[in-house]
C-alpha cells in the first residue's frame, strides 16, 4: 500500500521534520509520543497502544526512512518514507507499507495517508 | 412542541425477517403493529449494500458517489452534511445510540472521533459530532474501543470471551465455524441476555429518553448491531427456535447442479466467489468457500438470525413503552429500517458483497407517522431508497430539505415516490476491483458492470421482479429484452450522481 502527497516546501525542509524519528508525534495524528533508543523507536498511539519499531534505514542523503513494526499481529512489516525533491521548490513525500498479513498494511498506510495530509498542512501553513 | 422522532436501524436485516412482510420464522409483533398503524414499504432499496456507504447515505441524504464513502474503510468526512445537524440547529435534542460506523472500526491509532469519544464520555468535543449531542456506541461484540465493549469489559469481564471474535488475529473476517453445524460466524454464546448489545442499546436509549425535559423535541437514532453476523445471540434465547425445524429459504437452491447453473448465468464473480477463487471485498470471510455451505448450516444461521430479530423487536417494545410513559406516543414518529440485507442462503451464499439482488437490496422499511398527524395507514409498492430518509426526517420536523439532499420525502401512497432508485458498488482491495451500477424501476432490476479485475463491461444483470422474484433468471443477454435493457441502462447512466473529486481514500479494511 502506498500513499503520497506533494508539498509546496523544499525537500530538505520537509526532511528536517519527518527525518527526525523522535518527532513523528508532531505530524502523525494518532501517535501521541515517540522515544528513540539506538535503532529502536517506540511510539504510543492515542488508544494507549505502545508499538516498538526497528529502524532499518535512516538516510539523510536519500531522504529515506524505513522501519519495521514489532508487534505480535505482524509476521512481517516494512514501512518506507521517502522525500523526493521535485526541483521546483516542492517535494513529494511517499509512504509505502508492506505487511503480512496484508490487512495490516492497509491499516498502517491508511493512517499514514491521513498523516501525510496533516504534514502538508503543517509544512505549508508554516510558510 | 414538535414531533419526536425515533429512527430505528438494524444491521444487515432482510426484508423477509419481519412478520408484516410475510416472514414466518421470527415473531416481530412490535414492528408488525407499527406497520399496521403506518406505512409499510414493499421495496425499500439501499444505495449501497455495505455498512459505511449505506449509513453515510442515511445521514447525508446523498448517494455514495456524492458523499464519497465509496466502500467500507473510507471515513465519512467530519464536515459531511448531516440531517441530525439540521435538527439540532432547529432545537432538537439529538442522540445516536448503538452502531454508527461512519468511520472505520479498525483504528489502533484512535484517529477517528467515534473511536476516541468513548474514553472521554458520551458528549462529543464541541458539543456534537455530525449533529449528535449524545453518542453511545456499540458494535457486534466485545472487541474494540466503543462504549458497549468498554462497559462489558469493565462491568462483566467474564462475558468478553463468550462472544465470537468477528475478526481473527490477522484482522481478517473470521471464518471459524461453530454451533451445531460448523457454520461460519456462528458461536454458542452463554452471555446473559441483559448483557447482550441489543438490550444494552435499548437500555441506553431508555436512559437518554428518561433524562429529557418534558417539553423537549428530540431525535434519537437507535442503531442495533444485530442481526449482522456473527450469529451468536444469548444461548438461553435459542430455545425459541430449533434450527432443525427451520425450512430452507426459497432462495436456497438445494440442487447443486441447478444452483451452479444459476450462478453461471450471472456475471463471473458470482461463481468465482462461490468456488473460492475470488475474494473481492472484506465483507465475508476470505478463507471461507461458499460452495461448502450446507443446508443445515443455512437452517442454523437462519434460526439464530431470527432469534436476534426477535430480541430487537422486544427491545424496541421496551423503548416504545418508555416513550408512552413520558406521554409522547401520540407525537412520536418511528422509522424502522436497516442499512442493507444479507444473502442468508440465497444461491448457496452467506454474508454480502457485489451482488445486487433482493437478499441484499430489498429492505424492511416501516414508517409509523405520529398518530397526531392523522396519516392514514398504507402499503407502498413502488421503490424508495434509504436516500429518502433524510428528507423524510426533515419533513417530520417541519424543515425544508436542503439542496444537498438527493432523495425526497418518503411517499405516503403509491404514485408519489421516485421514478427510479439507484444503487452503487465500488471496491478495490488488494488488487481486485469491482464496480456495479444498478437501477430499480418499473418492476425491473438492471445492473451494469464497469471494467474491473474480472469484468470487461460486457456482463450485466437484468431481472423481472414480477416473473422472477428470486432473481434466478438473468435476462441480460436475452435478445427479446435487449431494447428494454438498453433503455434501463441509458436511464441509469443519465441519472448517475457526479462523483466526488478528489476521491476519498480507503483508510482501513472496515
Amino acid at each position: 500500500m502506498r500513499r503520497e502527497v506533494r508539498i509546496a516546501r523544499r525537500a530538505d525542509e520537509v526532511w528536517s521534520l519527518v527525518g527526525d524519528p523522535g518527532r513523528i508525534a508532531e505530524w502523525f495524528p494518532g501517535i501521541v509520543s515517540a522515544t528513540v533508543e539506538g535503532d529502536t523507536r517506540t511510539v504510543v498511539t492515542a488508544a494507549g497502544l505502545p508499538m516498538p519499531e526497528q529502524i532499518v534505514t535512516h538516510d539523510p542523503l536519500q531522504r529515506r526512512f524505513q522501519y519495521r513494526l514489532k508487534i505480535p499481529t505482524l509476521r512481517e512489516h516494512l514501512s518506507t518514507l521517502d522525500v523526493f525533491d521535485l526541483g521546483d521548490g516542492t517535494s513529494l513525500v511517499s509512504y509505502g507499507a508492506d505487511a503480512d498479513p496484508a490487512t495490516m498494511a492497509l491499516v498502517i498506510a491508511g493512517a499514514a495517508g491521513a498523516a501525510l495530509h496533516h504534514l502538508r498542512d503543517i509544512m505549508e501553513g508554516a510558510g | 412542541m414538535g414531533r419526536k422522532i425515533l429512527l430505528v436501524t438494524t444491521d444487515q436485516q432482510r426484508y423477509d425477517t419481519l412478520g408484516c412482510n410475510g416472514g414466518a420464522l421470527a415473531r416481530t409483533p412490535v414492528v408488525d403493529r407499527l406497520a399496521g398503524q403506518g406505512i409499510r414499504y414493499e421495496r425499500a432499496i439501499p444505495q449501497s449494500v455495505v455498512c459505511m456507504p449505506s449509513r453515510s447515505t442515511i445521514l447525508t441524504g446523498q448517494h455514495p458517489s456524492t458523499h464519497g464513502v465509496w466502500m467500507n474503510g473510507v471515513p465519512l468526512p467530519a464536515d459531511a452534511p448531516s440531517f441530525a445537524e439540521l435538527l439540532r440547529g432547529a432545537g432538537y435534542r439529538t442522540a445516536l445510540i448503538g452502531k454508527s460506523h461512519f468511520e472505520p472500526f479498525v483504528d489502533p491509532f484512535s484517529r477517528f472521533p467515534d473511536n476516541a469519544l468513548p474514553a472521554a464520555g458520551t458528549t462529543p468535543p464541541g458539543g456534537s459530532h455530525r449533529g449528535f449531542e449524545h453518542m453511545e456506541m456499540a458494535t457486534h461484540g466485545a472487541q474494540g474501543q466503543l462504549h458497549y465493549a468498554r462497559w462489558l469489559r469493565a462491568e462483566h469481564p467474564e462475558a468478553v470471551a463468550m462472544y465470537y471474535p468477528t475478526v481473527d488475529a490477522e484482522l481478517q473476517v473470521n471464518a471459524a465455524g461453530g454451533g451445531d453445524t460448523g457454520a461460519p460466524q456462528v458461536q454458542v454464546n452463554p452471555v446473559r441476555r441483559e448483557w447482550y448489545h441489543t438490550d444494552w442499546v435499548a437500555d441506553r436509549t431508555i436512559a437518554w429518553i428518561d433524562g429529557l425535559d418534558a417539553d423537549a423535541d428530540w431525535f434519537c437514532w437507535m442503531s442495533f448491531p444485530d442481526p449482522h453476523h456473527p450469529w451468536d445471540p444469548p444461548q438461553a434465547e435459542m430455545a425459541r427456535i430449533d434450527w432443525r425445524d427451520v425450512p430452507l429459504p426459497p432462495g436456497f437452491i438445494d440442487s447443486r447442479a441447478k444452483r451452479e447453473a444459476v450462478l453461471d448465468a450471472k456475471p463471473r464473480h458470482w461463481r468465482m466467489w462461490y468456488d473460492g477463487s475470488l475474494v473481492s471485498n472484506f465483507e465475508a470471510p476470505a478463507r471461507w468457500v461458499p460452495a461448502t455451505l450446507t443446508a443445515d448450516q443455512v437452517r442454523e444461521v437462519n434460526a439464530r438470525n431470527a432469534v436476534e430479530c426477535e430480541l430487537i423487536d422486544e427491545a424496541l417494545g421496551r423503548v416504545l413503552t418508555t416513550v408512552a410513559a413520558r406521554g409522547w406516543d401520540d407525537d412520536l414518529d418511528v422509522i424502522f429500517t436497516t442499512d442493507h440485507g444479507e444473502l442468508q442462503g440465497d444461491f448457496g451464499l452467506l454474508f454480502k458483497g457485489p451482488y445486487h439482488v433482493d437478499g441484499l437490496m430489498r429492505l424492511p422499511l416501516i414508517w409509523r407517522p405520529a398518530p397526531s398527524s392523522g396519516t392514514a395507514p398504507a402499503v407502498v409498492h413502488s421503490p424508495v431508497g434509504l436516500v429518502d430518509l433524510a428528507p423524510t426526517v426533515c419533513a417530520i420536523a417541519g424543515l425544508d430539505a436542503p439542496e444537498w439532499m438527493e432523495g425526497q420525502s418518503l411517499p405516503l401512497a403509491d404514485g408519489q415516490g421516485p421514478e427510479r432508485v439507484l444503487t452503487e458498488w465500488d471496491s478495490e482491495l488488494f488488487g481486485v476491483d469491482v464496480h456495479l451500477r444498478t437501477i430499480t424501476r418499473d418492476g425491473w432490476v438492471c445492473t451494469v458492470y464497469r471494467p474491473g479485475t474480472v469484468h470487461d463491461s460486457t456482463e450485466g444483470e437484468l431481472y423481472d421482479l414480477s416473473d422472477d422474484p428470486l432473481q434466478q433468471v438473468n435476462l441480460w443477454h436475452d435478445p427479446q429484452r435487449r431494447a428494454w435493457r438498453d433503455e434501463l441502462v441509458a436511464d441509469l447512466e443519465e441519472h448517475q450522481p457526479s462523483p466526488r473529486r478528489p476521491r476519498l481514500e480507503v483508510e482501513a479494511p472496515v
